[in-house]
């Protein structure tokens, strides 16, 4: 075996070029890269030849603290880690802890989980959209999607006090019930959205320089697309026909109807038909959620795992300590693995979460859809123009928290 | 939804189409089992990974043919040390399975997949910066998430959490 030493880094520069063609450097203080990515690119003229990117700018070693942490303490972390999709991310760990405790949670915490997943969803591919557009240079689309975003970002705050690092799903259900008129609110939402959705879809579906700008860009076939382990829109816009959500339900999708949108021209613009169709499907199973929503509890009836109400802590002495020993002591989790993947906005987001029977997790990974993404955009923008690098980055919807954990 | 205890006994489990694939195309490839919480784990070893990779992606009865994911676990002090982990995802049979190869502590290493899934290269420099394991025919075997000049491999479980100061 060769030693260690011949593994360390090269510098990365001296490998790419020859006399017919440059390196040149984009980012890591991009606007357009949507973060701190940065890419080597090669460049014969104005054609890709490879494209190199470079990532852990924002690597906050997550998977190493949440060996240090208590079960409950991880899900504030899990936020950080995809910041436009929050819950999504919340919903994946405490599915995962509840599959390794047994755990089963009361209906209305479930359905209050679904009908915020798919409000997350929303949320991040406004943000998608809005950004993706904005990097083409259609500016408008940009303000009206952050208006509805705003108005989504509200409704988290609602919940759970905070706009983005929600944290809001617990072991066991959820932190809190939902506050007096929100559902009204989010009702009001649902009613004007799909209007809102074809205001967006007026602006670019059939505006010629879009059209010009995404079709035939960054293209990407299905063998490549399942060779290369990518998921979510960006496979289902190359013909990967497969959604988490429907495929291998969890947290109660099989009680919700909804369709698969698929593409298979596999460019740019069929990403983008993907996600504009996955927001009609989101904000319709946001409304049946709704429709669906019973009264109930929304925590497991688990006094050892889940926190006691406020009220009986302060006056029943049982719960009192078992608060005490919740929050000193974390709770306890049977020895196991389990993998549990979940669809986030982005593919396949998979928490593996490894117990040895303490109160610690003792292995939590992340399985990022953006990570594995990310490594198609060589593929894609292979023979493209330099300009289209942009249009690449912006449909494969990386968000570089989730790239770096 | 009480937990049921796993099982761990080949002879309940050789019903189950990856265990009986790997039993029939491969003798020996196959260590151990164990079938916990809906999820099936298959151990392996080095010699064999490949080889039953690659056949759980082509048996018809398996057809294993997306690679979801790749990690590590650090089981330090025990030797041997590390557990490289395969999650297979079969998109006909809805079905996962996860391949487990023990690898030592005293000189971490061992097939790299990419020859099988392009995609993999990125996680396996993940597990190469984090926790040492080199990958053997890797074709770009480099730091990916830590500064190049960094010491030491931040997931092992003998670096400390605050790390060196």
């Amino acid at each position: 075996m060769p030693s260690i030493d011949q593994f360390r880094s090269v510098p990365v520069v001296e490998t790419l070029g020859d006399d017919r063609t440059m390196v040149l450097n984009m980012g890591p203080q991009h606007p357009s890269t949507h973060g701190v990515l940065r890419l080597l690119l090669e460049i014969d003229g104005e054609t890709i030849v490879r494209v190199r990117p470079d990532i852990g700018f924002l690597h906050t070693g997550i998977e190493k603290t949440c060996e240090a942490k208590f079960y409950q303490q991880v899900i504030p972390m899990t936020d950080r880690i995809d910041y436009l999709c929050p819950m999504t991310n919340n919903f994946a760990y405490v599915l995962a802890v509840e599959k390794l405790l047994g755990l089963e949670i009361p209906p209305r915490a479930m359905w209050i989980r679904l009908m915020l997943n798919e409000l997350t969803r929303i949320n991040s591919h406004l943000v998608w959209l809005g950004t993706h557009a904005l990097d083409i240079g259609a500016m408008t689309v940009f303000l009206y999607c952050f208006r509805e975003r705003e108005e989504i970002l509200k409704m988290f705050e609602m919940v759970a006090g905070q706009r983005m690092m929600t944290s809001y799903f617990r072991v066991g259900g959820v932190s809190m019930d939902l506050p007096l008129g929100f559902l009204d609110y989010l009702k009001n939402f649902a009613r004007y959205f799909p209007d809102r959705i074809d205001q967006y879809s007026d602006l670019l579906t059939n505006n010629p320089i879009w059209m010009g700008r995404t079709k035939g860009v960054a293209h990407i076939t299905q063998e490549d697309a399942l060779e290369l382990m990518l998921s979510g829109p960006t496979a289902r816009g190359s013909g990967v026909d497969w959604d988490l959500r429907r495929d291998m339900p969890y947290g109660g999708y099989e009680k919700l109807e909804f369709k698969v949108p698929l593409a298979t021209e596999g460019d740019v613009y069929a990403r983008y038909q993907v996600r504009m169709a996955e927001l009609r499907e989101s904000i319709g199973m946001v409304k049946q959620a709704i429709a669906n929503l019973p009264d109930g509890p929304v925590k497991a009836d688990a006094p050892k795992i889940v926190l006691p109400d406020r009220e009986k802590m302060k006056t029943q002495m049982e719960s009192l300590i078992h608060h005490f020993k919740i929050v000193t002591e974390g709770f306890t989790v049977p020895e196991g693995e389990v993998y549990q993947g979940v669809e986030s906005p982005r593919g396949e987001m998979g928490y593996y979460v490894v117990s040895d029977g303490t109160a610690k997790p003792y292995r939590v990974h992340m399985r990022s859809p953006c990570f594995a993404n990310l490594n198609a955009l060589g593929v894609m923008c292979e023979h493209n123009l330099l300009a289209d690098v942009v249009a690449a980055i912006g449909s494969i919807d990386i968000v570089l928290g989730c790239v770096d954990r | 939804m009480a937990l049921q205890p796993a099982v761990t006994d080949l002879e309940l489990l050789k019903d189950r189409p990856a265990v009986a694939c790997l039993l029939a195309g491969l003798p020996g490839a196959l260590q151990s089992a164990k079938f916990d919480r809906d999820e099936l784990t298959l151990w392996t070893d080095q010699i064999h990974l490949i080889g039953a990779l690659k056949l759980l992606r082509s048996s018809a009865t398996t057809r294993f043919t997306v690679l979801a994911d790749v990690t590590a676990v650090d089981w330090f002090p025990s030797e041997p040390r590390f557990e490289v982990v395969y999650s297979l995802l079969s998109h006909e049979r809805r079905e996962r399975i996860r391949i487990k190869v023990k690898v030592s502590g005293a000189d971490p290493y061992i097939e790299s997949v990419t020859a099988l899934w392009a995609g993999a290269s990125p996680f396996e420099r993940e597990i190469f910066d984090l926790f040492g394991i080199r990958f053997q025919g890797h074709p770009d075997l480099r730091r990916i998430l830590m500064p190049d000049d960094w010491e030491g491999h931040p997931l092992r479980k003998d670096y400390p959490v605050e790390g060196y100061r």
